[in-house]
């Protein structure tokens, strides 16, 4: 049995925080300046290089590379070992996120009752997935997530005769009515399979995956690299302002399901996909 | 075209604008979203004054980050201007001349641009940071308790915006994805 104090991980979590909205991983930081090299509207090429420019302010000046700082959404992965002492997991997590978001200089953007709206004043609750693996180990993933992008994802219960040509109309009529709003180019997760709150969360993870890799499964890759050719035939471009750089990248995660059904959901994020994953 | 503004927007400014424009701002702006917009909308309800005279002002989509110490303010971008629409027309028949925000507007805000002479510009989305040191000051007028949502009268020097939809009603997001569109 492996012991962690609750105290590291909230610690931990609050670094993480701060991390994750002052700079990008590698991957995102080239999947941009990639798309600034392939990009043909002169327009869009502009707003590519503004954001790269926004990414090298945000490092240096530790000013968060978006105002909307998200809600925390925190990946667990914990082994059967381990042992928290001290607080709670949950409790440890939201005083890092609280702890984090107030020491730096991150926005609240959390509210307590989604109709009463009252701001909880320091961005918790964190939304929070825990999976229990084999063994000691202990990762945490803090991805605060923007809502602009959230705002514009879907799920779809298709039938399972609509088959892979109906996933891939679910995934384009999602990120065709995104458009401009969720601030492309965008990285789009997509769910397919398991229930209706599996795919959801899949779509989610897919998001975490470095762009530019693509799924273990060959039909799957081949899907990935199909929709984004789709997507960037879409015009829609940088910020919406037309182009062809609408999408980084389309990450797919499938799950079994049952023999009625097709969910698909489709988690879109902004260029600001952000991530910081530790393992204590 | 690139143009240099000075805000307030006059009415000739307004009418002069035209989709496509890439416009810098400097000059006097302020900030509301979503619960300021709700408060403001109650209180016309209520026959109650405004917390500005919004007649001849732009009112930019966005809630700041924290400021570290000695800056005028956070991380600054666009906020998502649709969940505005409610309100836009009411405000802009009130004499509210120019919106800042980003994604599409409704038929009902285009409809009240063209009939006030009004503009919607976009700035870009997700770039916060570099907007923030456009902003010299910052400054809560109204509605202090809504932390980040409260109204805050800003000055810019040189502010980037792109006129998204003018005012004969023309939209640059339409065009230009037709234009870039591979069928």
């Amino acid at each position: 049995m492996r012991e962690i104090s609750s105290d590291i991980i909230t610690q931990t979590i609050a670094q993480m925080c701060i991390d994750a909205n002052h700079h990008l991983t590698p991957d995102m930081e080239k999947a941009l300046i990639n798309a600034g090299e392939s990009e043909i509207s002169p327009l869009g090429k502009q707003v590519l290089s503004q954001l790269r420019e926004n990414l090298k302010i945000a490092d240096e000046d530790m000013i968060p590379i978006c105002q909307d700082t998200g809600m925390a959404v925190v990946f667990v992965e914990m082994g059967q070992e381990v042992h928290i002492t001290g607080t709670s997991l949950y409790d440890a997590i939201n005083e890092g996120v609280r702890k984090g978001y107030t020491e730096g200089f991150l926005r609240k953007s959390v509210v307590g009752d989604p109709l009463e709206r009252v701001n909880t004043g320091d961005n918790t609750p964190a939304v929070i997935h825990t999976e229990i693996v084999p063994g000691e180990t202990f990762r945490l993933t803090v991805a605060p997530k923007g809502f602009g992008s959230e705002n514009m994802s879907r799920i779809f219960m298709l039938k399972p005769a609509e088959g892979i040509e109906g996933v891939k109309a679910a995934v384009l009529t999602a990120v065709n009515d995104a458009g401009p709003n969720a601030c492309p180019p965008m990285v789009v997760g997509v769910g397919i399979g398991g229930t209706f709150e599996k795919a959801a969360i899949m779509a989610k993870k897919a998001l975490l995956r470095p762009a530019g890799e693509h799924s273990d499964i060959p039909y799957v890759e081949e899907l990935e690299k199909e929709l984004l050719e789709k997507i960037n035939r879409s015009g829609i471009g940088p910020g919406g302002l037309g182009g062809r750089m609408t999408a980084l990248a389309v990450n797919v995660l499938t799950y079994p399901t049952h023999i009625a059904g097709l969910p698909v959901a489709v988690n879109i994020c902004c260029h600001v996909n952000r991530h910081s994953v530790r393992e204590l | 075209m690139d143009k240099k503004i000075t805000m307030p927007l006059s009415k000739e400014d307004a009418l002069s604008l035209k989709c496509g424009d890439y416009v810098y701002l400097t000059g006097v702006i302020y900030t509301a979203r979503d619960a300021a917009h709700k408060r403001m909308y109650d209180a016309l309800r209520k026959d109650e004054a405004l917390p500005l005279d919004i007649k001849g002002q732009t009112i930019y989509y966005m809630g700041p980050s924290p400021a570290r110490e000695g800056r005028p303010i956070g991380s600054a971008g666009p906020t998502t201007a649709s969940r505005m629409d409610k309100y836009a027309p009411e405000l802009l028949d009130l004499g509210l001349i120019g919106m800042i925000g980003k994604g599409k507007r409704t038929q009902a805000v285009k409809d009240a641009i063209v009939r006030n002479g009004a503009v919607y510009f976009a700035a870009v989305g997700g770039a916060g940071a570099i907007l923030s040191k456009c902003i010299t000051s910052s400054e809560v007028i109204a509605y202090d308790d809504l932390g980040t949502e409260a109204i805050r009268r800003l000055e810019v020097k040189d502010f980037p915006v792109i006129v998204v939809i003018d005012h004969e009603g023309r939209d640059l997001y339409e065009e230009s994805q037709k234009q870039y569109r591979i069928d």
